[in-house]
Formats: structure tokens, C-alpha cells, sequence
């Protein structure tokens, strides 16, 4: 599995109702059901990622995130995953804010756009492209990166208040100068 | 495609029928002393008996759902395309079962059979019947076949409303409900639709108020009208277009009121065809219990309280370009199951095919259905 997949799989409590929004294939929402009896629905869009929730037997939910979640209650699910798609997504705000009106807790992870290596191919005239930044600009689903620091103020201006955080590079945890050696963020957030 | 030597039909099969001599009472009230069902099976019911899958079927189709009859060979099930050896729903693994509905026209117990009372036709007086009852009617059809419990019962449309009441009549008679373009009450611009169809039946002269059998004749314009209508709101604009374009039949405006686009050509021709064979009182018929539908009705309206009896995993198919039962009305099935913390999936597939999307093969629908099927334990 991804390294962030690992650690959000590490945050989510046993039993816990899962909403994993943009889910891909649904191998962590089958990892957490088989390690954590943990059950959930994942939502995504790509027609070949909901055949793959299918066929591993992963309930999900074809529905555009861009839209909110309006298919959900308030409330209804003790964590809310963001995995790797922040970045993806049009209204940013009104997604986190629908996350943490379903959810008790909201883990987000997404590439740093603040890492050194993405800040050196700007410098030298370059759209970056890393390991966990792996598209061209032409063809790149991306359309809102953000650094460490950005991610925080906005979770400051939307009130949300950060219960964890883990920065990764390769893997391996950043606790040094995270967001200029961390390539990967995951976050733990719950309202107010 | 199909011919006998087709690997993955079911091959030449038989209608049959089974009779119930015990009472059935109606939602709307009536009683009927009796009824027959027509039904089809393909496949072998296993010794745990735990592999029957019940497919409901819509408005004009019928109990033949796959292969063909050995003496019209051309007569192919109308969901030939989905069952059958190795095809999503396998009739290697699945004992598939194929139930018409009381009031249809198609042998089981309708309008046109003889009211025992009165030893003539019941015509008229055949009562408005309901997805209910229709419910009701399927699972005495199951205590005949000896199935307990079905591993799932699916269908499209109309046949989606029977998946879904399924889940609330029998709560624990069925593990797994495939609702496929399907409503949960339909709007009022669906029940236009259908008051349309049957103005246009009751508004034939040779309608004589249900009454006509005995006099030779069949409302067969109001029957066209009716089909015609229903296939306008089957088929999407885009798929319209791509099918017949602005091509005209006879390559000129005629300025009369002949046929001049394909079209038109399409409907008229469809319509002629349903009224050879299709029952106008069984449309009349049809259309109410479409239009009654409504399990929240009893629920203050609240989907998710109609809902909570439901026990079944659930599949929800809708397609993007169905006006006729447009996504939103899944979205609606879908919330309420969640609502009811249920196990469910829902696919909204961007198929360009309107609501007959749910007969046609499409590689995403097909896929996730055969997924689907393939993760049922037996």
C-alpha cells in the first residue's frame, strides 16, 4: 500500500464507520474492513476504480465530489478520508467543509508542494514533476497544490483544529524542516 | 449470434406455469380466488438451494428473460444479453428464474383470462393490481420451487420497483436486491406519461370500456399511441439522433402526412408491433401499479423510514442519460439506504442509451454486474 495509506489505516479506529472519498480500486476501505473490521463506503468517480471497488467487494458510490456529499447525513461517519485527491478538487473549501459536517474526524493527505525538490524545478523555470507529483501539467488531474503551510491556514480559516500530523518522504517520517523535506502530508482534523 | 449452437445462450427452453389455489388478496382491496404465473428457470438450483436469482421484468417484456423457444427460434429473451452460461449473471453458478406478473397478458393470470364467476373474460373488471402484490404472487412462486431465500432478485425499471419491495415484503428472503434504473415513486412527470398512454387507450372507440374482447376487436390505436409515447421516453435525445438523425424516408419532404423522417418511421413501426401482441387492458393495468408505487407513502413520506425493514446488500444502477428514471431518483433509493446504514454500491453510468440503457450491453455495466454477481457466496 501507499505510505500514506499505511498511516491513515494506523489512525483509523477499530469498528469505526469509514467514508473514503475518492477511493480508487478500494484496497484501503478492503484493508481497513479485514485489519480493522472497520466498515465503509468509498466514493469515486473513474468508471475503471468503481469496477475495482466491485470486484474487491467494497461498497462505493459513484457520485461527483465537486457536487458535496449530499448523499450523506450529518454526522453519519466517524472518519472522513481524503487520500491523495485534495489536490484534485475544484471547491476545495466546500469539500472540507462537507467533510466535517459527515464526519467526527477527517483525515486528509495530499503531495507538498512545498517540498525542495518541487521549489527547485519552479526556480529553475519548471512545472515539477517527482514521485508524488508524477504528472506533466498538460495532462495532470491537479488543479490546487498547496504547501504544509497553506493546508494549515486554511484549516485555521475554516476553524478546523489539527489533531495529528504525520510528514513522509520515500516512506520514512519528516520532522525536520517538514515542509521543505516532506513530499507527502497526512493530517488528522476534527471540527473546531 | 444465437443460433442453437451459441455457447453462452441458454439454448431452447419452456415456459411453464404454475397454479395457487389459494386466495390472494390485493392491495387495492379485491380478491382473486385463484391465479397462475408463467415463469421460466435456466440453470440448476443447487442442493443448498441457496443459488436462485429471481429476475423481475418491466413493462412489455415478459417471463422469457434468456434463450429461445425450440419452435420460433427468433423469440429471444429480452435479457439474453445479461444470462446465461458464462454471461454476467451465469447460469452455471445461478438457478435463474424468470416470473411474469399477475395481470399481464403474457399467460399468467391478466384481463384477458376467464373471471370464474362469471366464466367470460374478466376484461374490465380485472382488479388494479400493485409491485405488491405482484411481490406476493413471486413468493408463493418461490415456496413452489423450494427457494427459502434468494442469493438475489434484480430488475430494471418496473422490474427495479420488484427488486426493491422485495427487500420490505420479505425482508429476509432475499440477500442481495440489483435495483437498475429504477424509481422508488415516480414523479409526477412520469406519471404524466402514463396518464397520456392510457387517455390514449380508454379514448379508443374500440376500447368499449375494457369490455372488448367479446367484441372482436382491440383498441389498436390507442395500444400505438401508448407505445409510441413510452419509446420517446425510453430512448434519450442523443441517442434519437445518433440512431435516426433528420434522415428522411423517402430521401425528400413528401409535404403530406405520410411518413417522412425515420422517426416517425420507428415509432409507427413499433407501435403496430405492440399492438399485435400487447393487452391494452394489462398497459392500463401496468401503468397504475407503476404509478402507485411509493413505499414511503406509509412512512410520512420518508424513504429512509420505508426503508429500515430492507436487510438485502444492494446494487444500484442508474444511467446519466435516462430522463425517463433520471439518476437523482437512485441518488434518492441510495440515501435512504445509507440512511439505514445498508450495504450498498451505486454505479451512475454514463451510458448514452436513455432508460433502455438497462437492456443494452454496455462494458461498464455488464463488468459490474458480472463482479457482482461473481462475489455472492453460494
Amino acid at each position: 500500500m501507499r505510505a500514506d495509506l499505511n498511516v491513515i489505516a494506523q489512525w483509523v479506529a477499530p469498528q469505526a464507520r469509514v467514508l473514503d472519498l475518492g477511493c480508487g480500486d478500494g484496497r484501503l476501505l478492503r484493508h481497513l474492513w479485514h485489519e480493522r473490521e472497520a466498515p465503509g463506503y468509498g466514493v469515486e468517480i473513474d468508471d475503471a476504480a468503481v469496477l475495482g471497488c466491485v470486484e474487491n467487494d467494497v461498497n462505493v458510490l459513484q457520485v461527483d465530489l465537486e457536487s458535496g456529499l449530499s448523499l450523506f447525513a450529518d454526522r453519519s461517519f466517524d472518519c472522513v478520508i481524503l487520500s491523495e485527491t485534495l489536490q484534485t478538487i475544484h471547491r476545495t473549501e466546500l469539500l472540507m467543509r462537507e467533510m466535517l459536517r459527515v464526519g467526527r474526524e477527517v483525515i486528509v493527505s495530499f503531495p507538498n508542494f512545498g517540498h525542495w525538490n518541487a521549489r527547485l524545478q519552479v526556480a529553475l523555470g519548471r512545472m515539477p514533476v517527482s514521485e508524488t507529483l508524477p504528472y506533466e501539467w498538460y495532462e495532470t488531474p491537479n488543479v490546487h497544490h498547496c504547501t504544509i503551510v497553506d493546508f494549515e491556514d486554511l484549516c485555521r480559516r475554516l476553524r478546523v483544529r489539527i489533531r495529528e500530523r504525520l510528514v513522509l518522504h520515500a516512506g520514512h517520517p519528516v520532522t525536520f524542516l517538514p515542509n521543505l523535506l516532506g513530499s507527502l502530508a497526512v493530517y488528522r482534523c476534527t471540527a473546531g | 449470434m444465437n443460433a442453437p449452437h451459441d455457447p453462452s445462450s441458454v439454448g431452447a427452453v419452456t415456459a411453464q406455469k404454475a397454479r395457487f389455489d389459494k386466495p390472494l388478496r390485493l392491495k387495492g382491496g379485491a380478491e382473486l380466488p385463484s391465479f397462475e404465473l408463467s415463469y421460466e428457470t435456466y440453470g440448476e438450483l443447487n442442493a443448498a438451494r441457496s443459488n436462485a436469482v429471481l429476475v423481475c421484468h418491466a413493462l412489455n417484456a415478459s417471463h422469457h428473460v434468456a434463450g429461445f423457444y425450440a419452435e420460433d427460434q427468433s423469440n429471444i429473451g429480452w435479457w439474453d444479453n445479461l444470462v446465461g452460461p458464462g454471461k454476467p449473471l451465469d447460469t452455471n453458478r445461478f438457478f435463474v428464474v424468470g416470473s411474469n406478473y399477475i395481470g399481464s397478458c403474457f399467460g399468467s393470470t391478466g384481463p384477458a383470462s376467464i373471471n370464474p364467476t362469471t366464466g367470460k373474460p374478466w376484461g374490465a373488471d380485472f382488479p388494479v393490481v400493485t409491485v405488491e402484490d405482484w411481490v406476493e404472487a413471486q413468493a408463493r412462486l418461490a415456496d413452489h420451487l423450494g427457494i427459502e431465500r434468494f442469493a438475489a432478485v434484480i430488475g430494471g425499471s418496473l422490474g427495479a420497483m420488484q427488486a426493491l419491495q422485495w427487500t420490505l415484503s420479505y425482508p429476509e428472503r432475499i440477500r442481495h436486491s440489483l435495483v437498475i434504473a429504477a424509481a422508488a415513486r415516480l414523479t409526477p412527470q412520469n406519471i404524466a406519461f402514463n396518464e397520456v398512454a392510457r387517455q390514449a387507450i380508454m379514448t379508443d372507440p374500440d376500447f368499449h370500456g375494457g369490455h372488448y374482447y367479446d367484441k372482436g376487436v382491440v383498441p389498436v390505436r390507442g395500444l400505438r399511441i401508448a407505445r409510441m409515447i413510452g419509446h420517446i421516453t425510453y430512448l434519450s435525445g442523443e441517442a434519437m439522433a445518433e440512431k435516426f438523425g433528420r434522415l428522411l424516408r423517402r430521401g425528400a419532404p413528401g409535404f403530406d402526412f405520410d411518413v417522412d423522417f425515420e422517426i416517425e418511421s420507428y415509432l409507427r413501426y413499433q407501435g403496430d408491433k405492440f399492438s399485435t401482441y400487447f393487452d391494452a387492458n394489462t398497459y392500463l393495468r401496468i401503468t397504475k401499479a407503476l404509478d402507485y408505487y411509493d413505499p414511503a407513502a406509509d412512512f410520512g413520506g420518508s424513504l429512509s423510514a420505508a426503508l429500515a425493514r430492507a436487510k438485502a446488500a444492494f446494487l444500484v444502477v442508474s444511467f446519466k442519460s435516462d430522463w425517463r428514471f433520471p439518476p437523482p431518483q437512485s441518488r434518492e433509493i441510495v440515501r435512504a439506504l445509507l440512511d439505514n446504514r445498508r450495504i450498498v454500491s451505486y454505479l451512475e453510468i454514463d451510458a448514452p442509451g436513455g432508460h433502455d440503457a438497462f437492456l443494452l450491453e454496455d462494458a461498464r455495466y455488464h463488468n459490474a454486474l458480472r463482479a457482482y454477481f461473481g462475489n455472492i457466496e453460494l
